[in-house]
């Protein structure tokens, strides 16, 4: 057994059950603890009170526009991948009063709304989105102006985050560079096996989460294997073999991407896209990188009390591109092609690195199913 | 402002369900009757100002010759002329008589037919004059008709985001019932504003705020049916509430075209 | 026992957060076109204000909005603010309907500017059409302070009627400081005895030095990109010809994404730019 706080780069070994030693243990120091969970048919993100809740034993098959959950005998406590919500959800919500006015005496009085509620504890959080929180602190945190909302939220969040041992056919995180493996950016990082988890410290405030946790250092073999885990996944989605009866998995060729992309904005397949593009903005919703959002004006009827609410936005609206003199972007092909293009390509020349991170959820959550690396492959002449 | 607007509601072929959210808003009514001097809603008082309105709600389609000559005096009538409701805006339900012949309805449903005096056709109020402003929805939205009127008080442009009713969903956090379900949903071509009630529920969206801007309903109908969804259901779908709208009408012709053709 | 959660203390300066601007006095420019003077409160905000010619403030009008417009006034007197605003959206109509002594708040400066300071010995040619003019005369007015420092300067300025034309009684005090100023209108009247035509072809008024000039152009994406033509026609680089872009701009800080334009966001690192950086996508089409 272990005792006292855990440096960082220790590997313990924890059984399966103590996992809920350490939510509890979050609790108990404060945080909210956010984990996930099925409903309505797929895992998405709330409030965890007890692992009990998580959903073990089961999978999800994915797919452009498709997404199921199974129950599988060999599955773990995390062998499904990515649902429909992301960290996104959490530290930069869809719905936020960013500015609160009131008139007094004639005169404007603005006040700055506190960010509410305890700090947050996201359990099961993958490579790919360790690498979109990364890319939207850039976003908010790192240009000329930072955010205050987000920046609340985030210097208070704790992440557990874990290695995949499963890919969906939808994930092509191992492309983006973005996963399979967890990244550092975590506090604490598990790697399921059989019978327990393999916990990694990356922040001394993991290893003080961990002081109640009864657990053991593991051994330099335990380490290695720990670490072969996302490895093999990694060298699967390679080689795209595709499960029994399953999807065939994706992969995105980067290669030269940016000059690829804006040197093609004439391409004929964003006409082609164009004719199956909805415009419905669902893969800009559940993309854990895209930050576009409106601030628009609450009130009352005699304007005295005005609220500041920032909602996501989509580059998917004329709303998005509105000027006065007239709408940018008004057709879906300017729309998608904005999107990509900023996804994959002028995201580099803005943040230094790409948009996308490979988790899929733009395919699978796309209704008609649109498949952002065969879109790409399409551009760069491949066949598909 | 100096005076307050003078406000007619006017209903036309309608169930008043419209009229009747106006009438829900009961905690904001009285914040309206403040700010605005309601002159004609018969729905509400008796009291009956002739006009001219700075403000008309209309609602309802028109389906008679008088309806047809009464929009248009309440339209000279009004500064501003803003159409509320499905009906209004697209038509509504009883647009479905515009694909039928109506004197077969009107036989099979009227002991003595020929008391009856009706169009052929439900037509939207903007097929007969101007309209100024159209509010979505079967019924509306209370918040949006509580923001237009606000807007109209203060002078400004009411804020309804032109979007799909997806997006809605993903800020709401509502699994999509379409990828995780395969249950068929207008979500994707529907504009937004209703709250997404109805995928909450883990139901599709039945299109009641009719097409978004750059709505393809097509292909979504297509895409719907080549995952086996029946074809005659998706007509049915597509033609509701809102299955007179351009976009919509447009829509499930040309499905019912390539259904015919697959037959054929 | 409990885990101590060193929960950081958060450091916020919050750049939502508006300052409040009393509308001291406004002038009709020309129908539908205002001028705002306005005085930022309290005096120690006002007093440690400073903004360079072409950058802009989101005006806020509570319950209606914001919108970005560029400040008209003299950079040398930063306590004067004037913005030149037309009345043609949601904001800048409630705006128009503000009088003398009303408050309004304001977020900025924000953006880029002319760069001036590159210009020091060099030729300039200012070209605007309508309300392009406003962006440009904090430009002129440090101009027209410290012309010895420049060579020839000329200012190509277009309305579409005599009638629309901006700051007409300032034009005697800028020609008067040395600078060429040509107008011109896309459709006379009886009394108009100027030129007819649009803003690019008052270039052939002009003796161009390709070498040692730089043009400043604003105005619509139309009228600019004949701007460019006409100066790269003269050989003036694109890297020496400066333009200012509009977007829809609704947070101004780099953060919402709706300004963008392929890797540019209009408004951090724009609305200026040179124009060797808008190139590549100044010709396509809804991009």
């Amino acid at each position: 057994m272990t005792s006292g706080r855990l440096t960082i780069g220790a590997f313990v070994s924890i059984d399966k059950d103590q996992l809920q030693t350490l939510l509890e243990c979050l609790q108990q120091v404060g945080y909210r603890t956010i984990g996930p969970q099925v409903r309505d048919g797929a895992v998405v993100y709330d409030d965890l009170a007890s692992v009990n809740q998580l959903p073990v034993g089961q999978i999800d098959i994915q797919d452009g526009g498709h997404y199921r959950l199974e129950a599988d005998e060999s599955a773990g406590w995390f062998d499904y991948v990515v649902g429909p919500h992301s960290l996104k959800n959490f530290l930069f919500p869809a719905r936020e009063t960013i500015q609160q006015l009131t008139l007094q005496d004639g005169s404007w009085a603005s006040t700055t709304p506190e960010v509410e509620g305890p700090p947050l504890a996201v359990i099961g959080v993958r490579g790919c989105d360790l690498n979109a929180l990364k890319i939207q602190d850039r976003v908010f945190l790192e240009g000329p102006y930072v955010d205050p909302h987000y920046q609340a939220r985030r210097e208070r969040l704790f992440v557990v985050a874990v290695n995949c041992r499963r890919a969906a056919a939808t994930c092509f995180c191992h492309s983006m560079g973005a996963g399979p493996a967890v990244s550092p950016g975590f506090d604490l990082a598990l790697t399921e096996f059989t019978d327990r988890f393999v916990v990694e410290v990356g922040t001394d405030r993991g290893g003080e989460a961990m002081k109640t946790v009864p657990a053991t250092l593991c051994s330099v073999e335990d380490i290695q294997t720990a670490k072969d885990v996302p490895k093999q996944l990694e060298k699967q989605m390679h080689a795209r073999k595709p499960e029994d009866g399953h999807p065939q998995p994706r992969e995105l060729d980067t290669t030269g991407i940016k000059e690829l992309l804006l040197g093609n904005l004439q391409h004929p397949r964003w006409d082609d896209v164009a004719e199956r593009c909805l415009a419905c903005a669902n893969c800009t919703m559940v993309c854990p990188t895209c930050f576009c959002s409106t601030v628009g004006e609450v009130t009352d009827l005699t304007n005295e009390n005005v609220l500041r609410e920032r909602t996501w936005a989509s580059c998917f609206t004329g709303d998005h591109s509105y000027t006065s003199g007239g709408v940018v972007r008004p057709s879906v092909k300017s729309q998608y092609r904005q999107w990509l293009t900023h996804k994959l390509a002028s995201w580099i020349d803005q943040f230094d690195s790409s948009g996308c991170v490979g988790c899929g959820r733009c395919i699978t959550w796309c209704p008609v199913g649109i498949d952002i690396t065969e879109e790409v492959a399409a551009i760069r002449g491949e066949d598909i | 402002m100096s005076r307050k607007p003078k406000l007619g509601v006017f209903k036309f072929a309608s169930c008043d369900g419209c009229q009747l959210s106006m009438l829900d808003a009961e905690e904001h009514l009285l914040g309206i009757a403040g700010q605005v001097d309601i002159a004609y809603f018969l729905e509400a008082r008796s009291h009956i100002d002739a006009g001219p309105y700075d403000v008309a709600l209309v609602e309802g389609s028109v389906t008679t010759a008088h309806d047809a000559e009464r929009i248009q005096e309440i339209r000279r009538k009004s500064k501003t002329l803003i159409t509320i409701g499905a009906c209004a805006t697209a038509g509504g339900i009883q647009a479905l008589r515009n694909w039928h012949d109506v004197d077969d309805f009107i036989r099979y449903v009227y002991a003595h037919p020929d008391y009856i005096q009706t169009l052929k056709t439900s037509t939207p109020i903007a097929d007969h004059v101007q309209v100024d402003f159209e509010l979505r929805g079967c019924p509306i939205s209370v918040e949006q008709l509580v923001e237009l009127i606000t807007s109209v008080v203060l002078g400004r442009k009411p804020r309804f985001p032109n979007e799909s009713v997806c997006m809605e969903c993903k800020r709401q956090g509502t699994v999509c019932v379409v990828v995780a379900q395969g249950t068929p949903c207008l979500g994707p071509v529907t504009h937004s504003g209703c709250g997404s009630i109805c995928p909450a529920h883990n139901r599709g969206c039945y299109g009641c705020f009719g097409p978004k801007e750059n709505a393809q309903p097509l292909g979504l109908l297509r895409d719907y049916q080549s995952h086996g969804c029946d074809q005659r259901q998706l007509v049915d779908l597509v033609r509701n509430f809102n299955g007179y709208s351009p976009e919509f009408r447009e829509a499930v012709e040309q499905f019912e075209t390539s259904i015919s053709s697959d037959n054929a | 026992m409990t885990v101590s959660a060193p929960f950081p203390s958060v450091n916020r300066l919050d750049p939502w957060k508006a300052h409040s601007a009393k509308i001291c006095a406004v002038f009709e420019e020309v129908p539908g076109i205002k001028t705002y003077e306005l005085e930022l409160e309290p005096a120690g905000v006002r007093d440690e204000y400073r903004f360079q010619p072409g950058q802009f403030n989101m005006v806020y009008l509570p319950g209606f909005g914001e919108s970005a417009i560029s400040i008209s006034s003299d950079p040398g007197s930063p306590g004067r603010l004037l913005h030149t605003v037309r009345a043609v959206g949601n904001v800048t109509n409630a705006l128009a309907r503000k009088q003398t002594g009303d408050q309004i708040l304001l977020r900025g400066p924000f953006g880029s500017w002319w760069p001036l300071e590159n210009c020091i010995g060099q030729d300039l040619i200012i070209a605007c059409g309508g309300v392009g003019l406003p962006p440009l005369r904090p430009v002129i007015y440090e101009i027209v302070r410290r012309r010895k420092e420049f060579g020839d300067v000329s200012i190509l300025y277009g309305a579409r009627r005599p009638e629309d034309l901006l700051f007409t009684n300032e034009y005697e005090s800028w020609r008067k400081a040395g600078i060429q100023l040509e107008v011109t209108v896309d459709l006379g009247n009886l009394g108009w005895t100027g030129h007819i035509g649009v803003v690019p072809t008052l270039f052939e008024r002009l003796d161009v030095s390709p070498a040692q000039t730089s043009v400043f152009t604003c105005g619509p994406e139309i009228m600019m990109r004949f701007v460019i033509q006409e100066a790269q026609d003269r050989g003036i680089a694109s890297e020496r010809i400066f333009l200012s872009m509009e977007r829809n701009m609704n947070c101004a800080l780099g953060l919402c994404g709706h300004c963008q334009l392929g890797p540019e966001f209009i408004c951090k690192d724009g609305p200026v730019f040179s124009f060797d950086r808008m190139e590549p996508y100044f010709h396509m089409e809804d991009f």
